[in-house]
């Protein structure tokens, strides 16, 4: 199964938007592969979250680590059945060290959608 | 890093007086102008150095290429925004078109392209550690939203170690607002007492509500209407609000503006009152969870 | 006639023009294209109040039809339609309603149902009839509100009447709609420098479709006045020049039409009206009796 975060420009760290974050990083659980894709809904005008969302779920992914997460893209998640974990800190691997362990807790931070302008 | 946005409902109350004021008194390195439809916040801010321009791209617009278009009028019918006009040659109104791409799809001679259109101007003024991010919509332009949120990000630039950065922004509850609002841990809003101002603090209120953002609220011209200003902190109590404070009508907001001047640099009623209301506001964002 | 009265800055006196020039025609409409923050009808306290819905057509899936083909997802620009668990899901905060998924569906499995974005209230104050369109909060952009209040407009704007259209802030594309239909557009400006600023930027607009426009200073002092010496610096036409009043501030900040308080005011606007209709090349048609 796949587990997908979205990553700032470094790529190596937990991006603290996911409409907008600039990529995401696609793990494979199994044999811990990690591929770095685009997120397509940067330069979208509107509707960045479900544009993202989409194309996380066009990876076939069973769950999403993320420090927060739009309205419409956590309504798609919902729809596709893909559950949302609230990731610790900045750090990929803390992150995926918590989710292997059972430890993450369920995604509260689900702010409403600016209509695809969010980012701090 | 903390964020505040200084917003109004009712255009005209004072936001940007009053955001001038602050980043002066917090000695600001990192700002905003989101109200990227009618910003004015450069005018009273003396900027040393001229700012990088880059251009800012909406959504592609139509254009039809007359050598390829056979006439046949599929785009008019079906175009929602009436767009679509017809003048010895099929024409695209750059102003109508909302880039849906309906036209592209349904032309039967593939003489329809969606092309860039360039739909304002983003500003960055660098100065040392200073970062003031700007931009103007071009006119007749929609779809703001994007736009500030670019001017927003562009502040990430800032290598500023100081909390605080400031957002003025603009009149409404639109588009430019809500996108304004994203990220933002305290909106001030400035209003003024008169019927208008308190209808359109409503709903501002209502709206700031739907987004989940804090806001706490001032009275700018205060004096004018003691009994609608008085309505206001009731208004404010009573609905859990913090109330800042009451600004004084000072004919020296004026004469600042019109000397590219911040209130603060004049030492009337209007700066010492703005000055309360700053402390209380920066007690209000950096002690509350 | 139609007069759209317009700024570019907020808080000039756009209201206070339009709702003053409508209260001395002797049968105006005033249609309150503001529809994020209206306020005319707080100074006219309309009555005999009738609500209409302003609606925008969204797409409604029918899934029996649809075969996952994905093709109205593809299509879909502003990214309101989705491809979950091998069907389309809709975010109708997001569409633009141009009826495109409805068309390119090759199973029309798509058809339209109405979604509620605002609200027109169409009243009667005196002689005026009051119109004035509010988009519900939280959306993005009130244009469709707008267009549904000129065509109330256009319904109630018989010959002889005289409709004021009483425009947004700004320059974006909710004024451009707002001041579309106008014959005649009157900019109200103060006089600071972002009063100019801003005047500057309506000023294009209106050039930009051709509008006849003149200019009404308000908030005018004895020192020196920077959208004054700009208009004389051009030759724009200035159609009148309100001194600044604190007892008209409080008079406005107690939601009064200030024709109705002073014969002054009266007389003010009665001459503003009579130069905007000479301007724009119509017969005068002011209610002197008022």
């Amino acid at each position: 199964m796949n587990i997908a975060i979205p990553v700032d420009e470094t790529k190596t760290n937990v991006c603290a938007s996911l409409g907008r974050a600039p990529y995401f990083m696609i793990i494979n659980a199994n044999t811990s592969e990690k591929t770095i894709i685009d997120n397509p809904a940067i330069a979208a005008s509107g509707g960045a979250g479900i544009k993202a969302a989409q194309s996380v779920i066009d990876q076939n992914v069973k769950a999403i680590l993320t420090p927060r997460c739009g309205m419409n893209a956590a309504e798609a998640f919902k729809a596709a059945g893909i559950p949302l974990y609230q990731t610790v800190s900045e750090s990929i691997d803390q992150s995926l060290e918590a989710f292997n362990k059972g430890e993450l807790i369920e995604l509260q931070n689900i702010h409403p959608g600016f209509h695809g302008r969010g980012g701090k | 890093m903390k964020q505040l946005l200084i917003i109004s409902g009712k255009g005209g109350t004072g936001k940007t007086t009053v955001a001038a004021a602050f980043i002066e008194l917090a000695k600001a390195e990192a700002y905003a102008d989101c109200d990227v439809d009618a910003p004015n916040l450069h005018l009273v801010l003396q900027q040393r150095t001229p700012p990088h321009s880059d251009d800012y791209y909406g959504l592609p617009k139509a254009q039809i290429n007359t050598a390829l278009c056979s006439h046949c009028g599929i785009c008019m019918e079906n175009c929602r925004f009436e767009a679509i006009s017809y003048q010895d040659n099929y024409q695209v109104d750059p102003y109508l078109c909302e880039g849906c791409a309906l036209c592209q799809n349904t032309c039967p001679s593939g003489a329809i392209t969606m092309e860039p259109s360039a739909a304002g101007k983003l500003k960055l003024y660098v100065d040392n550690k200073t970062v003031f991010s700007t931009a103007k919509l071009n006119m007749g332009s929609g779809n703001s939203g994007k736009l500030v949120s670019e001017v927003k990000n562009r502040l990430k630039t800032n290598v500023s170690t100081q909390p605080l950065t400031i957002i003025d922004g603009s009149p409404g509850i639109g588009c430019p607002v809500i996108a304004s609002m994203s990220g933002v841990d305290l909106a001030l809003i400035v209003t003024e007492p008169s019927v208008s101002g308190i209808s359109d603090l409503k709903r501002l209120l209502a709206t700031a509500r739907q987004f989940g953002v804090t806001t706490a609220v001032c009275v700018n011209k205060s004096d004018i209407n003691q009994k609608l200003s008085k309505e206001i902190i009731d208004y404010c109590q009573q609905n859990d609000i913090s109330f800042v404070g009451n600004i004084p009508f000072d004919q020296a907001a004026v004469t600042a503006v019109n000397m590219g001047k911040s209130i603060i640099a004049f030492d009337g009623a209007a700066a010492q009152a703005i000055k309360t209301i700053y402390q209380r506001t920066i007690n209000l964002l950096f002690n509350t969870k | 006639m139609k007069i759209a009265v317009l700024s570019g800055k907020g808080g000039t006196g756009k209201t206070l023009v339009a709702v003053n020039l409508a209260a001395v025609a002797k049968n105006s409409v005033y249609a309150d294209c503001d529809v994020e923050e209206p306020n005319g009808y707080l100074f006219f306290q309309p009555t005999e109040v009738t609500k209409h819905q302003v609606t925008v057509s969204i797409p409604s899936i029918d899934y029996n039809h649809c075969s996952g083909c994905r093709k109205c997802v593809d299509f879909c620009q502003f990214n309101a339609l989705a491809y979950i668990a091998q069907k389309p899901a809709f975010f109708a905060d997001l569409c633009h309603s141009c009826g495109g998924c409805v068309l390119l569906c090759p199973e029309h499995a798509i058809s339209e149902k109405q979604n509620t974005i605002g609200k027109i209230f169409i009243g009667r104050s005196k002689t005026i009839t009051v119109i004035t369109g509010i988009m519900d909060t939280g959306r993005a952009s009130g244009v469709s509100v707008i267009r549904q209040v000129l065509h109330c407009l256009n319904q109630k704007n018989k010959t002889g009447t005289i409709g004021i259209i009483d425009c947004p802030p700004g320059s974006a594309c909710i004024v451009m709609e707002s001041i579309r239909e106008a014959d005649y557009c009157v900019l109200v400006a103060e006089p600071t420098i972002f009063g100019l600023h801003n005047l500057q930027m309506v000023i294009e607009l209106v050039q930009l479709f051709n509008k006849p426009f003149g200019i009404v200073l308000n908030k005018c002092t004895a020192d020196a006045n920077p959208s004054a010496e700009y208009c004389h610096e051009k030759n724009l036409t200035i159609l009148a020049s309100i001194a600044f009043d604190k007892k008209l501030g409080q008079l406005v900040s107690d939601g009064q039409i200030a024709v109705h308080c002073d014969p002054l005011w009266h007389e003010l606007f009665v001459s503003l009206l009579d130069k905007i209709i000479k301007e724009a090349g119509y017969e005068a048609a002011t209610d002197n009796q008022r």
